[in-house]
Parts: C-alpha cells; sequence; structure tokens
C-alpha cells in the first residue's frame, strides 16, 4: 500500500469510478478497451445504482477485470448502494466472495458480509464521517476510505492525522455528483412509467436526464433511482499543492471524451500542465458549469479558484 | 388512562419490552417541545422521542429542542404516565467535534432516558462501551434498508431495534423483519423523505448545510420568498425551487417538494408535497410483525401531535383488537388528510406502483 502523500513529491494516483449510467454491452466494452491504454491506475467495476441493469453479467465484469489487469490496473469490483430485494443481498453476496479482484462497499449490508473476511474499500456512501468510524471499519478489514461526497478538504485534512498509515484516502474528482438514492425511478417517473414497468428508459440518457429549474437552470440530473448535481465537480485544482491531499482522485465516466479527461488529470499530476489551464480544456469537455463548493466546506454547487481561502 | 387502553397497552412500566408482547405494536411520538411531549403522552404515545438544542440531530431548527433541564421535565412527564422517552442523537460528528456527540450520549445516559436512537457507528461504538446497559435503536440515518445490515449493528453494536428507512415495499419490510435478529420500526405517518434517508445530499449541495453534518434539511435560512408581479417564487440559497400564482399557499421549499422541467415540462418531477399515511396497511404491519410504528413531525405543533398521535392511537387499539376487520374509520382519514402536506397522502414505497 502506498504511503500517505504529503506534498508534492509522492504521486497521486488516477482511479476510474464505476460507470453511473445505464449503458448498452457494446458501449461499456469499447468504453473499457479505451481505458486499458490510459494512464488510470485504479479501474472501478459494476452497477452501483439499479440492479434491473444487466447489459453485464458478473462473469463479464470479471473477464473485463482482468484485461484490465494484464494491462497493469489495479482493479476492483464496486457494489450496490442501495439495496431493498433479498436478490439484491444475494447478488452483492456474490461479488464479495468473487475471489478474484478487491470489493467497494457502498451499503453497511456489504460490510456485514465482508467484514472479518475479505479486505474491503470502504465507499462513499458508506457514512464514514469521522476517524473513531474509520479506525472500527479497519479492524474489520477497510483498506481504504472513499471520503462521502459533502466532506471538504479540512476534514480530510483531519483524518490523516489519525488514520492509520497504511490506510489510503480517496476523493471523487470529477463527474457529476451522486447526491441521493431512492425507491423512486425518477427516469421512468419522467416517462409517466412506474419502476416496475420502467421499460429501462434510463438507457436513452448515457449522461443522465437533466432536471431544471422553472428559469430554466441546470440543477440536477436523473439516473434512474438515483439523483446527481448538474454540474460536473472537478478538483484538479487540488492534485498538486502544498496541503496534504487525497492518494486517489476519483474521475467518474462520462458518456463521450472520459479518455480526454483522464489524460487532462495525469498531465496535471506530472506537472506537464497547470490546474488552471487543465480546468479550461476540461470545461470544454462537458456541457455544464464545473463546481467543487464540497472541498472548501461550502455548498456543492458552488466554484472556488484554488487561491480562495476557505 | 382508560381501562380500554390499559388492556391494550404492552406492560412497559417494569421496564418489560414490548417485544416481549407479540401483539403489541409500539406508537413512537415527536415531540419538538415540551407542549408536543405533553400532547403525544396525553393522547396515548407508548414512547416520545426527542433531541437537544444542537446539531446532535438530525431537527435541529431554531427554535425546537430541548437544553438539559427540559429533558428532566419530559422524563418526569412521560414517567408519570408510563410513556417512555427515547433521545435522538442520529447525525454524524466529523473530526474534531466527536466531544459534543459524545456529551450528549452521556447526558442523556445520566438522566436514564428508555432509549438512544443512533445512526454514527463512532458514537454507536462509544455508547455501548460508556454505557453498556443503555438501550440503544438504529436511527432511519443509519439507511440500514436489509436484514444484513441491521445485523451488522446488532451483532457489532447490541443495537435492540432498527428504524427502517422509507424505501421498501410492504412485502420487502415482511421479509425484512422475517430476517432480522432484531426488530423493526417504520414510520407510519407524516411528511415524507423520499430519497433514502442518511445518504442525500441534495440539501448541502444547495447551501453548505445538510442533515448528516448539519442535522437540517432546506434550512430556513437560506429560504427566500420573493413576489414577482403576478407570482410568488420561493428559492432556496437561489435556486428556484418553485413558483405560485398570488393566491395560492406557497409551500415550504424543500428541494425533492419543488417543481422542476424534465423533458420539456413542469411538474413534481421528483414528489409532490403529500405525507405518508399507513392507516390502509396498520393489518399488515400487524401480521408481519412490525414492533413499532413512527411517527414524522418534531418540528410540527402541539396540536399537530395531539391529533395525529389520537388518531393512530385509536387507529392501533382497532387493528390489535380485531386486525381481520379493520378499516380505517373515515374522520380518521379526514383528520390525517387535513393535517397532511398538499392535503394528500400517500403509501409512498410502501407501494410499489409509487416507486
Amino acid at each position: 500500500m502506498a504511503v500517505t502523500t504529503s506534498g508534492t513529491d509522492m504521486p497521486v494516483r488516477l482511479s476510474l469510478g464505476p460507470i453511473q449510467y445505464y449503458w448498452p454491452r457494446e458501449k461499456i466494452l469499447d468504453f473499457y478497451r479505451s481505458v486499458e491504454t490510459t494512464p488510470i491506475d485504479i479501474v472501478y467495476l459494476g452497477e452501483t445504482v439499479c440492479s434491473k441493469r444487466r447489459s453485464l453479467r458478473l462473469k463479464d465484469w470479471i473477464e473485463i477485470g482482468e484485461r484490465l489487469r494484464s494491462a497493469g490496473k489495479e482493479v476492483v469490483l464496486s457494489t450496490l448502494a442501495l439495496l431493498e430485494a433479498n436478490s439484491e443481498l444475494g447478488h452483492v453476496r456474490k461479488i464479495c466472495t468473487n475471489g478474484s479482484f478487491a470489493i467497494e462497499a457502498n451499503d453497511m449490508s456489504a460490510v456485514q458480509m465482508l467484514a472479518g473476511k475479505t479486505n474491503f474499500i470502504g465507499g462513499a456512501s458508506l457514512n464514514i464521517y469521522n476517524p473513531r468510524t474509520l479506525k472500527r471499519l479497519v479492524g474489520m478489514g477497510l483498506t481504504r476510505w472513499v471520503m462521502p461526497v459533502e466532506l471538504s478538504q479540512d476534514v480530510l485534512a483531519d483524518f490523516r492525522q489519525e488514520m492509520p498509515v497504511a490506510i489510503e484516502s480517496e476523493v471523487f474528482a470529477w463527474g457529476r455528483l451522486p447526491i441521493a438514492y431512492s425507491a423512486r425511478c425518477y427516469t421512468a417517473r419522467a416517462h409517466k412509467v412506474p419502476k416496475d414497468a420502467c421499460g429501462y428508459c434510463c438507457i436513452d440518457y448515457p449522461d443522465g436526464l437533466m432536471l431544471s429549474t422553472r428559469e430554466d437552470e441546470d440543477f440536477l440530473v436523473i439516473n434512474g433511482i438515483q439523483t446527481q448535481s448538474a454540474k460536473v465537480c472537478n478538483l484538479v485544482h487540488a492534485l498538486r499543492g502544498s496541503t496534504a491531499s487525497a492518494d486517489i482522485f476519483r474521475l467518474s465516466p462520462q458518456s463521450e471524451h472520459t479518455p480526454e479527461v483522464i489524460f487532462l488529470f495525469d498531465q496535471t499530476r506530472k506537472g506537464a500542465l497547470k490546474a488552471d489551464e487543465a480546468t479550461e480544456e476540461l470545461k470544454a469537455l462537458v456541457s455544464d458549469d464545473l463546481c467543487n463548493g464540497y472541498w472548501f466546506n461550502q455548498a456543492g454547487m458552488a466554484s472556488y479558484s484554488a487561491t480562495d481561502s476557505q | 388512562m382508560s381501562i380500554e387502553r390499559a388492556r391494550l397497552r404492552p406492560q412497559n412500566e417494569s421496564g418489560i419490552s414490548p417485544e416481549l408482547c407479540p401483539r403489541a405494536m409500539e406508537l413512537v411520538c415527536p415531540a419538538g417541545n415540551l407542549p408536543s411531549l405533553k400532547a403525544a403522552v396525553d393522547n396515548g404515545a407508548d414512547a416520545v422521542y426527542i433531541g437537544f438544542r444542537d446539531e446532535t440531530n438530525a431537527r435541529h431548527f431554531a427554535g425546537l429542542n430541548f437544553n438539559d433541564k427540559q429533558i428532566e421535565q419530559c422524563l418526569a412527564y412521560a414517567r408519570g404516565h408510563g410513556t417512555k422517552v427515547y433521545v435522538a442523537i442520529n447525525t454524524y460528528p466529523q473530526p474534531g467535534n466527536f466531544a459534543k456527540w459524545a456529551r450528549a450520549v452521556d447526558q442523556a445516559a445520566e438522566y436514564g432516558v428508555d432509549a438512544l436512537i443512533l445512526a454514527d457507528i463512532g458514537v454507536m461504538e462509544y455508547t455501548a462501551e460508556k454505557w453498556p446497559e443503555l438501550r440503544l435503536h438504529l436511527s432511519v440515518q443509519a439507511s440500514a434498508t436489509t436484514h444484513e445490515a441491521v445485523r451488522f449493528y446488532a451483532e457489532q453494536f447490541g443495537v435492540q431495534r432498527a428504524v427502517i428507512p422509507r424505501v421498501l415495499s410492504v412485502k420487502q419490510v415482511e421479509a425484512l423483519v422475517n430476517n432480522s435478529p432484531i426488530p423493526i420500526e417504520v414510520f407510519g405517518f407524516g411528511s415524507l423523505c423520499v430519497m433514502v434517508e442518511g445518504r442525500c445530499y441534495l440539501s448541502s449541495y444547495v447551501t453548505g448545510q445538510g442533515p448528516n453534518t448539519f442535522g437540517a434539511c432546506s434550512p430556513a435560512s437560506f429560504v427566500r420568498w420573493s413576489e414577482t408581479s403576478s407570482n410568488l417564487e420561493t428559492r432556496l440559497n437561489g435556486v428556484l425551487i418553485d413558483r405560485v400564482n398570488k393566491d395560492e399557499n406557497a409551500g415550504y421549499p424543500t428541494i425533492c417538494k419543488g417543481r422542476f422541467i424534465v423533458n420539456g415540462e413542469t411538474s413534481y418531477a421528483i414528489e409532490e408535497p403529500t405525507s405518508l399515511n399507513t392507516l390502509p396497511i396498520l393489518p399488515d404491519l400487524l401480521r408481519i410483525g412490525v414492533a413499532a410504528i413512527k411517527i414524522e413531525g418534531r418540528q410540527r405543533s402541539p396540536a399537530y401531535v395531539a391529533k395525529v398521535t389520537g388518531v393512530m392511537r385509536a387507529a392501533i387499539d382497532a387493528c390489535i383488537r380485531d386486525p381481520e376487520n379493520f378499516i380505517p374509520d373515515q374522520a380518521w382519514l379526514s383528520q390525517l388528510k387535513s393535517l397532511s402536506e398538499g392535503a394528500q397522502t400517500t403509501l409512498g414505497a410502501y407501494q410499489r406502483e409509487w416507486q
């Protein structure tokens, strides 16, 4: 395990989060082929939003994982964030006992299945808000902590004072923020059908479905049972700096231009590109404004320049 | 206490858990202030739940909740009527302020309250170690929706009851109860969270303050009502949540209850103003073996608490008396409707079609 970073010398790793949206099988396969040759270090695979989305089966994900591993990537299988049915528990159990790859637990059900048996990564929706909670879970096998999306750099710095050295931290650094989960499917609702008869309509929205305010401001993005921010989180400026930062920066896949996003983050962490320049280029790759408010302990939708004080 | 209520209520004065009385379904009512607590107790609550006057609980609003002296008054009044008192310390401390939550736990324990309602693992660990005799309930804020998640808390911290998020259908509640190592408490009436509780960041995305870190959703300090020539607009930190004609009622701008545009159409894209009402499925909840029915509403008035408690008490008693033939009284339904958001009610996720 990497020693925690403290300053500009140690390289920050880049991870690719699980695909949040419902993409067809071929698109997913093509996507991961294109990822093999990028400088991404860690790849999270699997369906974390809706158990009805079955473009790929577990064996397909494992096959993709094996290819990525041969290409030098660390591979993690991620799991559902919100579980309601016994069948979903069964599916998560299968992933937890896959034996090939590490697991990201996004719900306490998965933690219960893994605790004391297999090391695991604690996903952002596990509600680990303080070091005491983290240490308890470390004692059960947690090896990496993914920050809840609403926590700031100050909280991260406080955690790092108390975290065991071998435990890694990861921050959601690019993409639409996952900010709520529901039993209700909002894409189905927008199509005036119930979740049980959804017709898999979310496949029509490879970057989610925009929800605007009544004065036509992009506000939220509907992604089935998940609600996301419309604004795209961007923490590229936090890759290099004088204060301690996260060990791993997570980039969330989008339907187009993900390899370019990876490239820009990679160039910035190497010092080949300034963060401001990277931001200008990143802006061109998405259709919405960028935000980074949570990092600065403010409203998530806000945007601050790197030189703003907290 | 009427003779009828004495017969139907579990013998809890001696501390025997209602879970030992298989036909009982405890009625747990909210109290944001002393008059509300009295209203709940007087109208037949088996237990009331309260919070301290700070961000250690998920209803951190100005003018609400209790300081130390008031907790003593709560206990005295409740105990005098055989009603239990639970204290919610159900938000998530961040590094540096854990001591505040620890202090809240210690204070509640020293007062000898009947149970703490907790969400954070660190706080549960602290409580289980320092106050091993203190009864722990799992808050809905812990976001535990399966028997495996519930089992985690039962095994790790000796949690003795779990309040579950409003995301499960009746059948899924049944499966959970059947497989859970501990009794389950469900919401029975009140304002509806449509996102799974404990993991919703809509409020902090818009305002920087949310339920987990601040104990508030869509906080009042960020609310603005402004008039245009023909409309009234409600905003939260500048974001337009809804717009109504000047002669219409403008609801509070809770983000998920706003009206938004999706695919060119304006609607309540997430949820309409409505309240959860489980009267129609009380016999199912009883049959399934749900241990307690929780009423949402610590921010509500004493009159609201009195009316809702009274209706739910009568309904639960009637249901226990004759579950096969239970039909909710029209008077109860109108009463609850009149107290509901948008003057309408829903079964929410309990009903698959809502999902």
